[in-house]
């Protein structure tokens, strides 16, 4: 509620039309880039390629502005609020995009395989592809020629090996990022600016190791594991879950990084670093999504 | 406005910019409000040129003007047209409009994100109109794009479909979050929840229902997107996945969109209904409760449009009982609407026409809603015309002339002039007549087994379906009336005065302030005293 009697509303803005020119850029772009596939005279992605050097580019600018009228005050303790709930409720629409693919995983492991395996009272089952047995993860698929199943499965092995295993290195980087993150905050609001220096670089070398171990991992799938994006729904759900989360970690690291450079050039004050909190709690969420899919995904 | 403000920002504060580049830079409430309303107005126009295809192929059995798969790429787009480019946008044109001068905040929490939510939108719809022109032909397979249909069998517009449908999901998102921010931050001191007005409350639980299913079907897209082009499963039963997935993710999205797209309108009409029949609305907090029990309720019931498709028998019984749930908080809405109307000073101009005729159709069309969610019953309505009959009513003389009843209701407020009231009361009583002669008997010829998405038809329903035919021509020449109306008034109204409507300006801050509302419209939070008998 606003016990404030000042008001900001910002001036029209050349920012809000170029994004969505961006925007459109990208749209043609990837349509076209992904219809035109394999075809050499295509020229599609230099559309793709401009419309992220306009997003980036709009991107740049917009943060910069807003910078800017936060540095010479302009902003009320009403206006920070918003940023507040617009960061919040941002990021409950990100849970709720990953929502739609751990459902998808669970509604394949619950009832679609069961049932095309022959569970159920339902007369169709087990009658397109008889013999076919269901089983998690799914490594022999309905039509095997098809999508042939992967020869390995991603899970977790036995705890004599498990230093071997990828994901455990993974999670142990992402959970202790987290920590560090918040590490990092506490120094800033304590005005230890070298604490904060310090641990936001072990935060992002930490989020560095993690892309760096998901794309090793995604390597040894493809070439030795025959676990592919084409290994029907197991490889599917795998690496559109583990995908959609690196991306995202990707993204993380990417704001993260930003704030870092910010922070050496001496931004963010004791009481004043919204754009490192949000960004924190952008990490903080990645950092939940992990560790609901390896429960889901790896372990169980 | 603050005092830093002007120091700073001295030539935003007398008024808009001149030329087009106001529209474009903007980050004027009122101004994007109107753009997005006059945007769904325009494609109110196109979605309904579209029906007059479908309508005009089918006046007739027989294939008689455009081809079968030229008539699905109608009905496809009629749909998506209908549903996120009219209904959504044009109740997010009055929230815009609205929520800050009924809750008296200056503007939106978030001013250049509402621009860029809103010029999204010509984006994707631009992008999706032209498919028609490309290779292969709009998307055809429905606006509930089924897999296969909209995998396997798709033409190759569909990869342009999916990344509209991203665009449109992003602009709800961003608008949602700015709604929500605005009323949760920027609310008159002393204005607690449970005295905001009823639209505000109404946007403010879609505002969360948009943000927590849009991404979902952001998400069901996305895997379209992967199985078309990556080579993935998702929907394919040969890699052990399951057409019938998408159905669950759709529909988990698809039920809470048909309340995003009618909630606002309880918002508008309890207001409508308060001011003509000159009573505070009856049973405030009852309405604040039953609508938020519906939303909650929107998010338990999605299996009830697959019946057919082979579930557990556990799986239908719980749809179908949570799904008459919603029968009780509706009820709670439409005994409110009528107890406030009970024994108060009623006049009928034309708002006040099309809210009762809201009440009274709407109402039709969620009866209709429970037989259709009876399982057993509905092995026979499915995929018929019965259920096109049902979401009408509740789309059309339900969300629709909710949206009409608003503009003649704020339209003095916006232009500071009044509409032609003998125009309107002719353009409501086109419009009733039509609406009934066209859906009406779609429950006939549905319940006698009459397929939809067909271009052809049997003999036995011919009588009903010209009449049906009739019905519609009639439906879009009455709304060509509005767009008369609205520009009449716009260039050639009678002033209109601060109230607009007698006793108004009990009922909530945006009846206090001038006709028109200045560009403006609060300099310094307005106090709840100036409203008399705030609901």
């Amino acid at each position: 509620m606003s016990s404030d009697s000042s008001y900001y509303v910002p001036a029209s803005s050349r920012m809000p039309i170029f994004m969505a020119f961006g925007l459109l850029l990208f749209v043609l772009g990837a349509s076209f880039t992904m219809n035109n596939w394999g075809e050499e005279d295509s020229n599609a992605h230099w559309l793709l390629i401009t419309s992220f050097a306009v997003i980036w580019g709009t991107m740049f600018f917009w943060f910069g502005s807003v910078i800017k009228e936060n540095d010479s005050g302009m902003y009320s303790g009403q206006l920070n609020q918003s940023f507040v709930w617009g960061m919040a409720w941002f990021i409950f629409s990100e849970v709720m995009f990953f929502f739609a693919f751990f459902l998808a995983l669970g509604y394949v492991r619950l009832f679609a395989v069961p049932w095309l395996g022959g569970e159920g009272e339902k007369a169709i089952t087990n009658i397109l592809w008889p013999g076919f047995e269901a089983a998690w993860p799914l490594l022999v698929t309905p039509d095997n020629e098809q999508f042939p199943g992967a020869h390995h499965s991603m899970s977790i092995p036995e705890v004599s090996k498990l230093h071997t295993w990828l994901p455990f290195w993974n999670t142990l980087c992402l959970i202790t990022s987290s920590g560090t993150i918040a590490l990092a905050e506490a120094g800033l609001r304590k005005g230890n600016r070298t604490a904060f220096k310090l641990w936001m670089v072990a935060t992002l070398s930490l989020g560095y190791i993690f892309v760096f171990l998901q794309g090793l991992e995604y390597y040894e799938a493809y070439t030795h594991m025959g676990l592919t994006l084409g290994a029907g729904i197991y490889g599917t759900t795998f690496f559109l879950l583990t995908g959609f989360h690196g991306f995202h970690v990707c993204l993380g690291a990417i704001i993260l990084t930003i704030m870092t450079i910010r922070g050496f050039g001496g931004a963010f004050s004791e009481h004043d670093h919204f754009g490192l909190a949000a960004g924190s709690w952008y990490w903080h969420f990645v950092d939940v999504v992990w560790i609901l899919l390896v429960l889901v995904v790896y372990i169980f | 406005m603050s005092a830093v403000i002007d120091s700073h920002h001295d030539d935003h504060h007398h008024g808009p910019a001149k030329g087009f580049s106001r529209w474009l830079y903007t980050t004027n409430h009122k101004d994007i409000g109107s753009m997005y309303l006059w945007f769904s107005l325009i494609m109110l126009f196109i979605g309904g040129a579209m029906a007059m295809v479908i309508r005009a192929e089918l006046f007739e059995p027989g294939s008689q003007i455009v081809s079968p798969e030229f008539y699905n790429q109608m009905v496809t787009n009629h749909g998506l047209i209908m549903v996120f480019g009219v209904i959504m946008p044009a109740f997010v044109g009055f929230a815009n409009w609205m929520i800050p001068m009924q809750i008296g905040a200056p503007d939106m929490a978030l001013p250049r994100l509402n621009n860029l939510s809103f010029w999204i939108l010509p984006v994707a719809f631009g992008i999706l109109l032209s498919t028609f022109f490309m290779e292969g032909g709009a998307p055809n397979f429905g606006w509930t794009f089924y897999a296969p249909l909209s995998t396997e069998y798709a033409p190759p517009t569909v990869t342009f479909f999916i990344f509209s449908v991203h665009i449109m999901g992003a602009s709800s998102i961003m608008g949602s979050i700015n709604i929500i921010t605005t009323i949760l931050n920027m609310r008159a001191p002393g204005m607690t929840l449970m005295k905001m007005p009823l639209f505000v409350w109404s946007w403010f639980i879609t505002a969360y229902l948009l943000i927590a299913v849009m991404p979902v079907l952001a998400g069901a897209v996305t895997m379209m997107l992967m199985d078309i082009h990556a080579g993935t499963s998702f929907f394919k039963a040969a890699g052990g996945g399951d057409p019938v997935l998408f159905q669950h993710i759709f529909w988990f999205f698809g039920h809470p969109e048909v309340y995003i797209m009618i909630l606002p309108a309880f918002g508008i009409v309890s207001h409508i209904i308060e001011t003509f029949s000159r009573k505070p609305i009856f049973g405030y907090s009852s309405m604040v409760y039953a609508i938020a029990s519906i939303a909650l309720l929107s998010f338990v019931v999605w299996a009830h449009h697959m019946f057919t498709v082979g579930m557990p028998i556990a799986g239908e019984l719980f749809f179908m009982y949570s799904t008459m749930l919603i029968a009780i908080p509706t009820g709670v809405k439409v005994f409110n609407w009528l107890s406030t109307m009970f024994k108060g000073s009623l006049t009928f101009e034309t708002p006040m026409l099309f809210a009762i005729a809201f009440v009274a159709l709407f109402t039709i069309g969620g009866l209709s809603g429970i037989m259709l969610a009876i399982a057993p019953a509905d092995f026979q309505y499915h995929d018929t015309y019965f259920v096109v009959a049902h979401f009408h009513y509740v789309l059309v003389p339900g969300a629709l002339f909710s949206l009409l009843a608003a503009a003649y209701y704020w339209i003095p407020k916006w232009t500071g002039k009044m509409y032609d009231e003998t125009l309107g009361k002719v353009h409501f009583w086109m419009s009733f007549i039509s609406v009934n002669l066209t859906f009406f008997p779609m429950h006939f010829v549905g319940l006698a087994g009459m397929p939809r998405r067909i271009p052809d038809y049997a003999m036995q329903f011919a009588d009903w379906n010209m009449m049906v035919s009739v019905g519609a021509f009639l439906f879009g020449i009455s709304q060509l009336l509005f767009l008369f109306i609205v520009l009449k008034c716009i260039y050639n109204g009678k002033a209109a005065t601060t109230e607009v409507w007698e006793g108004a300006k009990d009922r909530g801050f945006e009846w206090t302030v001038d006709s028109p509302a200045p560009y403006h419209t609060f300099s310094s939070p307005p106090s709840m005293e100036s409203l008399k008998s705030s609901s």
